[in-house]
């Protein structure tokens, strides 16, 4: 009975991820938060980044919203994990492209693990920002992270996947 | 096709019998299509309704044959479209009780309540003379609205506070949703100047208590604004009867086109209230250091007017006295019961506002257990079926009832019961789907 976008906008591996949510409770004593909302519906997520010497060790976060951004901000903690700031701010970018491509790149799983399966969102466009609420939240975290205390590192600059 | 609105009528007269929803749907070339490869359950009334053909008729026909700037130049054209625009006016006075030049057209109803708060700020920094002194707001004052609000009828109060030094206070709603009548008791008092709420929630779909509110306000000397959005559309309207001060509404919600919208407002007010929009077609005379305006209700249209779009809400407004306010009122009525007794009863599933059974317009907002709005939306449009998700532009009813989005379906005369029943199975689905 579902369509065929449908079921690519929900698939199992986005219902598996929308209600059991890696990262999901805030830790303590984060390098850096930042609180993002979706307008038109409301949805919130507060999210921190935990980084040590340069390199992020993990996400955590909390927050309500629909299946799709559940799911992406638990996709999101999966693949960030031992990243430099930089080269999560290029996860972030490819993730954009991919749902701003309205279906033309499906996404590269080497580099989005999960969240290629958020590639149907791209054919909907209202729902682009529900999956983008984490993404959003932890480009901005980054930005705030104090560039002194957290040098960007020099052997990954200039590096693109 | 058809040239008439569906009707049922003896001679002139409406004769009772419920709606031919059949017959109305033919009048609808929209409801015809179909989404995602089903046909199109349309439940999002309250959001925009369709227009009948006999709307979209009048609208081009219109351009077809007079298409001309009104109240302006002296050619056959122009007399033609300014006869039409004016008759339109006589239309809807006649529609909501009012008298024509109580009639003023807006944009919408966010620019009809925009307007007036803007005229009561020009009035608050000297505008308008001495007769202007009622709308006169100053440090002290206050505005009261009610924690229902639609954010259009929220806002432009918000604001006008600012730029006043006045103070806006609300009256809360219970657990339901229903405005507190023992808290209006207190918040409304000598220092209101204006009471300004929802004839319809558009949330809950529960008609407010207007004239205890109406009483209130009338006992301190407050000036009444009354939001008809989602009450235009579904009940007998008669502003008159209802003894409020003004009122707005939206065209695009009751059959009509969009970018057309109605203030209304007594005589004597809005003959007194400074304009906010000016420009063009508003003025009796202008030097170049200054004007005079005309009196209601052209002192509020400036600049080329919307022609097409109010001969179009007129004929709107037309089709739903021709189907007879009460009839439609009805059957809204039955639709609203159907579609609250019937989501309440599915495990899981949990219907906002009045209790199912109890009155409401054709609308109802539900939660569902464990899978959020947006999902519900889009699990029911896959389906063909459209309703609304979010906060419906009403936060702080939502924040107040504990929810951040709800789930609303609306209805309209062209609405089926088989299209009620088709929400309910749907609904009944969403769950196990999002194994919640
Ligand atoms: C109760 C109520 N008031 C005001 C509005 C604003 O109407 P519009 O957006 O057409 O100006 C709406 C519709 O969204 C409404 O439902």
């Amino acid at each position: 009975m579902a369509g065929d976008d449908f079921r690519e906008l929900y698939q199992d591996v986005l219902l598996d991820h929308s209600r059991e949510r890696h990262g999901y409770a805030l830790l303590p004593a984060p390098s850096a938060e930042s609180h993002q909302r979706n307008r038109s519906c409301g949805d919130e997520i507060t999210l921190r980044v935990h980084a040590r010497e340069g390199i992020v060790d993990c996400l955590s976060w909390t927050g309500q919203g629909c299946a799709i951004s559940q799911a992406s901000a638990s996709m999101l903690c999966d693949i960030t994990g031992g990243l430099t700031p930089r080269e999560c701010g290029l996860r972030v970018a490819a993730f954009r492209a991919m749902l701003q491509s309205r279906g033309k790149d499906g996404g590269d799983s080497d580099v989005l693990g999960d969240a290629v399966a958020l590639s149907g969102v791209a054919l909907y466009p209202p729902r682009i920002n529900c999956a983008m609420l984490a993404w959003v939240a932890l480009e901005d975290a980054l930005n705030s992270l104090d560039a002194s205390a957290h040098p960007p590192d020099p052997s990954t600059a200039g590096t693109t996947k | 096709m058809s040239g008439q609105p569906n009707r049922v009528t003896a001679g002139n007269r409406p004769v009772a019998a419920t709606l031919d929803v059949d017959a109305i749907r033919r009048d609808f070339p929209a409801l015809r299509r179909t989404v995602r490869g089903r046909p199109l359950v349309y439940l999002d009334s309250a959001a925009t309704s369709h227009k009948p053909l006999q709307v979209l008729d009048t609208e081009r026909r219109f351009y077809e044959r007079h298409n001309a700037a009104v109240h302006r130049g002296a050619h056959t054209l122009a007399g033609e479209a300014t006869e039409a625009f004016e008759s339109a006016r006589d239309r809807l006075a006649e529609f909501l009780g009012a008298r024509p030049n109580e009639i003023v057209w807006t944009s919408n109803a966010t620019a009809a309540i925009n307007l007036l708060a803007y005229a009561f700020s020009n009035a608050s920094s000297g505008r308008g003379g001495a007769e202007a002194d009622r709308f006169r707001l100053r440090a002290g004052d206050e505005i009261v609205v009610t924690e229902l609000e639609h954010h259009a009828n929220l806002i432009p109060w918000q604001e006008l506070a600012a730029r006043t030094g006045a103070t806006l206070r609300h009256i809360g709603v219970d657990d339901s949703g229903r405005p507190q009548l023992d808290q209006a008791r207190e918040v409304i008092s000598a220092r209101t100047r204006i009471v300004a709420f929802a004839h319809v929630s558009n949330v809950l779909g529960e008609v407010t208590p207007v004239s205890e509110i109406v009483a209130l306000a009338r006992e301190v000397g407050a000036l009444v604004v009354l939001d008809a959005c989602q009450s235009a559309p579904h009940l007998p309207l008669d502003v008159t009867a209802l003894d409020v001060d003004f009122a707005v509404l939206s065209g695009h919600k009751m059959l009509g086109p969009l970018g057309i919208g109605v203030l209304y407002g007594r005589a004597v007010l809005l003959d007194a209230l400074p304009p906010f929009l000016t420009g063009g077609s508003m003025i009796t005379s202008v030097t170049i250091e200054r004007a005079e305006f005309l009196p209601s209700p052209a002192r509020f249209e400036a600049g080329t007017q919307p022609v097409a779009q109010a001969v179009g809400l007129a004929a709107a407004a037309e089709y739903l006295a021709g189907l007879g306010m009460d009839r439609v009122h009805a059957r809204d009525a039955e639709l609203g019961k159907k579609l609250a007794l019937g989501l309440s009863e599915l495990p899981g599933t949990r219907v906002l506002g009045p209790a199912p059974g109890e009155p409401r317009v054709g609308l109802a907002s539900f939660l569902v257990d464990g899978v959020h709005a947006h999902d519900v939306g889009q699990f029911l449009d896959n389906l063909g079926i459209a309703v609304r998700v979010g906060h419906h532009c009403a936060e702080p009813l939502h924040r107040r009832l504990g929810v951040a989005a709800s789930t609303r379906a609306s209805t309209s005369v062209y609405t089926t019961d088989a299209e009620v029943d088709a929400l309910l199975d749907a609904v009944a689905q969403v769950r196990k789907f999002f194994r919640a």
